[in-house]
């Protein structure tokens, strides 16, 4: 695979990152931070013995202006890319949405608006090549309309529509998309909440992912036990619903 | 559905202390204001956890990655939260190993750092400290330095074994061994009684980089002490397989065993795993590095096999002048005590470290695992006195129930611990239930 990452520096996006490090293959990383992402950089290249300095770019999901100059250096760097992978997102709790609506606004634009933005550039470029990869992380808070959850849910189920939308019309064409709800993962985005049981470890969910992609899935739950507590909230009557916080 | 319970964290033992910890990749920034850093909780009792609910605890595991590593001398820096299992997986193909390493790969540098831990092979490597390049430091006033044998050698010495006292490990940098393969080549010997098990170690010493094995010590009178030794060394080219080890999946262990089920759960998982498969009186042969050095690891959560009540492990040194007499009047002692098990882990440590408060010292160490009981702390208190007066001591990172007084007295290098701690950290800001307990702080 020759990999971009947009979020490769923190979170299940490092973990992606250097388990396709690990068994060799090439990866650019994007994100908001140019220090960081050099040393996130040093660390891909450290974890296999023919590893190349690995590039990376300054990518901000906020401005959309940016995106077709850092995927130009990303084509260049790995000499046309064949995957990408978009874990990069926002995350604020309902109540702090609530209490801030440029906050919800700035969410809703990154998570949904401006990352269908991106998809559809690294479509172009896939599909000019005759197709490729494209791995993005919705999440399992857009399968349902829920309290909790209910601005960050929406943004992650629109972006799950896009993407099934996008394997529906180009898988033919030779784009392979893999839209990924993760449950709960153990990571920076969710450190405070009390995880629930099936809880992930990043690393577990990373391994998921790539195989998915290798095996060219377009809808994989990780971990695994999450398709079946989504099945049974999927089901639940509104009325359920309307009464129960989760 | 609500009710919102007091979060726990808790060490390897499972005994639980009111707290949370902050996760988060920038260790610059989740230490800033936290008093304790913590890595994958793999110590046994308090000193990973919190001196009260509000303290903040950083949780380092996420900061792991690999800054720089050098292909031709083996060095590596790397983000303290790495661990173990990580650093094996990348630098074992490419020929290099961690200069020493613990019976669980289920750690964090950090903690390797912050615990100098020891291995099979101490009598000849030492201690991990002893390997320590370098250290990036987060101090107690949220200043960060950079120290080693040259810079800041109190602070350096005092942070290796310091029980993260010193400051938050950010950074380390390491100076790895090249190994031949990355197999092992084993030769393990089925032991009668406790005399010869501690001949059969000196011998083994002397033959192998690597040593240890354990003792049964519930069987009293002349086979008291029958027990297992391994030994072994890396495998050379030609002994090893081809093909690299093979990845093995881990099980967990689902659930908690209620409490009466196993007095000693990991003796009797050992006895399962290793003791009825050694038949022969000696066995060699190249074996996986992970059946060598992380046996306990193949099962995930194994704790969970103490039940809920938990458990701790009495781990100390007796040094070699008291001779192998001390040893068999401790097994003596702690099986009069009733905490004698059927899995006492035995090994000889070479010579004391420069870590102010590293644990090993020339000398037997013995290790047990004893589930919490009401008389645990008469059992550790009657232990810690026969080790003071036989000139050894304990070992903090297993440690849940020595007393301050006991530690006071088996610890001459304290004073010095101390007073760089008054130089680094006057406030005594930072501090874990551990250092409350054995250093007095204040709670
Ligand atoms: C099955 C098993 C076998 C073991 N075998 C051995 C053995 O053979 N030899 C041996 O020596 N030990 C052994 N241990 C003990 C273990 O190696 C140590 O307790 C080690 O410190 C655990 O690392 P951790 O990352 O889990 O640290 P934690 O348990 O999370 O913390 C341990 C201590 O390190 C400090 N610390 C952690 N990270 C940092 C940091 N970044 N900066 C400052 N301080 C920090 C904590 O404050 C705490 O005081 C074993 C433990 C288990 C469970
Ligand atoms: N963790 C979970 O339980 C969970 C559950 C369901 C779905 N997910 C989804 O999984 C994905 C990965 O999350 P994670 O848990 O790995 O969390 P994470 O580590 O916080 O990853 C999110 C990444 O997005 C980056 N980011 C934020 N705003 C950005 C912007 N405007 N432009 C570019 N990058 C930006 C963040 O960078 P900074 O760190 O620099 O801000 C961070 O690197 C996310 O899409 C998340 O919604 C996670």
């Amino acid at each position: 695979m020759k990999a971009v990452v947009l979020g490769g520096t923190t979170g299940i996006g490092r973990a992606i990152a250097q388990q396709l490090a690990e068994r060799g293959d090439s990866v650019f990383l994007m994100g908001l931070d140019e220090a960081d992402l050099a040393r996130s950089a040093a660390d891909l290249k450290a974890r296999h013995p023919r590893q190349e300095n690995v590039g990376f770019a300054v990518c901000d999901l906020e401005h959309p202006d940016g995106f077709a100059l850092a995927l130009d250096t990303a084509d260049k760097t790995l000499s046309n890319f064949d995957s990408v992978v978009v874990t990069a997102a926002m995350f604020a709790s309902q109540d702090a949405l609530e209490a801030d609506v440029e906050l919800t606004r700035r969410l809703v634009t990154v998570n949904f608006a401006n990352t269908v933005v991106f998809c559809e550039h690294v479509r172009k470029r896939l599909l000019s090549r005759g197709g490729g990869r494209l791995a993005v992380f919705s999440s399992v808070a857009g399968d349902r309309g829920r309290k909790p959850v209910a601005i960050y849910g929406s943004s992650k189920g629109g972006l799950a529509v896009y993407l099934e939308a996008l394997d529906h019309r180009f898988n033919a064409a030779g784009l392979s998309v893999l839209c990924v709800k993760p449950g709960f993962v153990k990571t920076g985005m969710t450190a405070g909440l009390k995880p629930p049981p099936f809880a992930g470890e990043p690393a577990q969910v990373a391994r998921d992912v790539i195989r998915a992609m290798d095996r060219k899935k377009a809808l994989i739950y990780t971990p695994r036990m999450w398709a079946l507590v989504m099945l049974v909230i999927r089901s639940l009557p509104r009325f359920v619903m309307r009464k129960i916080n989760f | 559905m609500t009710l919102r319970a007091q979060p726990m964290l808790t060490g390897w033992g499972r005994l639980p202390a009111p707290g949370t910890e902050v996760i988060g990749e920038h260790l610059e920034t989740i230490t800033r204001g936290a008093v304790l850093s913590r890595g994958l909780g793999r110590s046994y009792g308090d000193s990973s956890l919190p001196a009260i609910a509000s303290d903040r605890v950083a949780g380092t595991r996420l900061a792991n990655r690999i800054l720089a590593f050098n292909g031709e001398t083996g060095v590596y820096r790397a983000e303290a939260g790495i661990s173990l299992l990580d650093l094996n997986r990348v630098f074992m193909p490419q020929g290099w190993f961690t200069p020493v390493t613990p019976g669980t790969k289920f750690v964090t540098l950090g903690g390797m750092v912050a615990s100098d831990v020891h291995g099979k092979n101490h009598h000849v490597a030492g201690c991990f400290g002893e390997h320590v390049r370098a250290l990036r430091i987060c101090l107690a006033d949220n200043n960060i330095v950079e120290c080693s044998a040259e810079q800041y050698p109190d602070l350096f010495y005092a942070t290796i074994g310091g029980m993260g006292l010193l400051g938050h490990i950010l950074e380390v940098e390491v100076a790895m061994h090249r190994i031949s393969s990355p197999w092992i080549w084993q030769e393990s010997e089925r032991v009668p009684n406790i005399q010869e098990y501690l001949a059969s170690l000196e011998r083994g010493a002397r033959a192998f980089p690597m040593t240890s094995g354990w003792i049964d010590c519930l069987n009293r009178g002349r086979s008291m002490g029958r027990g297992i030794l391994f030994a072994g060394r890396w495998a050379s080219k030609d002994e090893a397989p081809s093909e690299p080890p093979p990845e093995k999946k881990p099980l967990t262990f689902p659930f908690n065993l209620p409490n009466w089920a196993l007095n000693n759960f990991t003796g009797q998982m050992f006895n399962r795993l290793v003791y009825y498969k050694h038949a022969s009186k000696t066995a060699k042969g190249v074996i996986h590095p992970d059946g060598f050095f992380y046996p306990l690891d193949v099962i995930l959560e194994w704790n969970r096999g103490y039940g809920t009540r938990g458990f701790t492990q009495y781990q100390c040194v007796l040094p070699r002048a008291a001779g192998p007499k001390a040893v068999l009047e401790f097994m003596d002692r702690l099986t009069k005590l009733g905490g004698a098990s059927p899995l006492c882990v035995i090994k000889d440590c070479g010579p004391e470290g420069k870590g102010l408060l590293s644990f090993p010292l020339e000398g037997t160490s013995i290790a047990i695992d004893m589930a919490i009981s009401p008389s645990i702390q008469r059992i550790v208190d009657s232990l810690n006195e026969f080790v003071i007066a036989a000139g050894g001591r304990i070992y903090l990172t297993k440690d849940r129930f020595t007393r301050a007084d006991h530690f006071r007295a088996m610890e001459p290098r304290l004073d010095k611990f101390l007073a760089a701690r008054a130089k680094w950290d006057p406030k005594r800001r930072l501090r874990s239930a551990q250092s409350v307990r054995i250093l007095g702080d204040k709670e």
